[in-house]
């Protein structure tokens, strides 16, 4: 009876040990995760919202999602992929539920389209060459605010994120072929507001 | 996406006149280097929960309280009009049937009237021919 019970004790220590281990291992996997993709959502974020505040707010909301769900998470898709999903999705909530807050001012932090315009890398060009980037940009951002949200979303991540038709699709649940409409007429409305520049 | 020429293919599969790419290629530039900067820049908490949530719930319940006084601010007036109507009505009835009364009580009156001005005594010498016109009648 007392060896029954010391082999049932080692049994559940090496059980718990086992899934301890186990629980150490995804949560690896889960901080390489939040390491290589964090960036990339935050900048995602930051060109929807236009608030980094937001953004921040948003992106924290993201991978504590993804956090309690990883488990859940088969590897259908790219784990990027799966976090952008998540992000898109959240920031579609927090639109929703700010709509539904009509009694409070609906003022938000984004900055405007001059301000955002006025970020380009500090790379080796001429003071003309400057103005023009940032007028482009300027003129990008303008566009960019006219989409609709969906459009918005499937832009940024085709000219920003860089991702193929297949990713955005899936990261937005919709087929090809929509995201391929979606994308031409985002960019028809941005080659209008460059129309200008030609 | 980019190609391997440096243009950036269109959602179409054809490349992207020269300005558009260079717009795209600046824009995506910029959104780097802004969230770049964003990315590790120290923040203050935003604002509690518990207060936002607070907020909903007595924005709600406002919402709520107005809109309950709108309507029942309808119904009451919508009620308090019907009830004036129908007395209105109850009043002109009255004053019809009043009417009427009056009109049936003046011309009853009035054939009196007539009947006492038309009728006269009869004389004393016609006394008897007049009970056998009665008499007869009677018959």
């Amino acid at each position: 009876m007392a060896a029954g019970t010391a082999v049932e004790a080692m049994a559940r220590a090496r059980v718990e040990e086992i899934a301890g281990r186990r629980l150490e291992a995804a949560a690896e996997e889960f901080s390489s995760v939040v390491t290589a993709h964090r960036p990339h959502i935050f900048r995602f974020l930051l060109a929807s919202t236009r608030d980094a505040d937001l953004a921040e707010t948003l992106t924290q909301e993201c991978f504590l999602k993804a956090y309690r769900n990883w488990g859940s998470f088969r590897g259908d898709s790219s784990a990027m992929t799966w976090l952008m999903r998540i992000a898109i999705n959240l920031q579609k909530d927090h639109w929703r539920n700010r709509r539904m807050q009509f009694w409070r001012k609906t003022r938000t932090n984004s900055v405007d389209l001059d301000e955002a315009s006025e970020w380009l890398p500090s790379g080796e060009r001429s003071a003309e060459q400057q103005l023009l980037a940032r007028e482009q940009v300027g003129s990008v951002w303008k566009a960019v605010e006219g989409l609709s949200e969906r459009q918005r979303t499937v832009f940024l991540l085709r000219y920003v994120e860089e991702q193929g038709l297949s990713e955005i699709a899936q990261a937005i649940g919709l087929n090809e072929g929509t995201v391929k409409a979606h994308l031409s007429r985002a960019l028809a409305r941005v080659r209008a507001e460059l129309g200008g520049w030609r | 996406m980019r190609e391997k020429d440096g243009g950036i293919r269109g959602a179409s599969g054809v490349s992207e006149p020269e300005t558009l790419e260079q717009a795209l290629s600046n824009f995506r530039a910029s959104v780097f280097a802004w969230s770049d900067a964003e990315y590790g820049r120290p923040r203050m908490a935003v604002r509690p929960v518990r207060q936002r949530s607070w907020r909903l719930a007595a924005g709600w319940a406002l919402g709520c309280v107005l809109m309950a006084g709108g309507v029942s601010g309808g119904v009451y007036e919508r009620h308090y009009r019907q009830e004036q109507a129908r007395i209105a009505a109850v009043r002109e009835a009255e004053r019809q049937r009043l009417v009427a009364e009056q009109r049936v009580r003046e011309e009853d009156e009035l054939l009196a009237k007539v009947d006492s001005d038309v009728s006269r005594e009869v004389p004393s010498a016609m006394e008897p021919l007049a009970q056998l016109m009665a008499e007869d009648e009677g018959e």
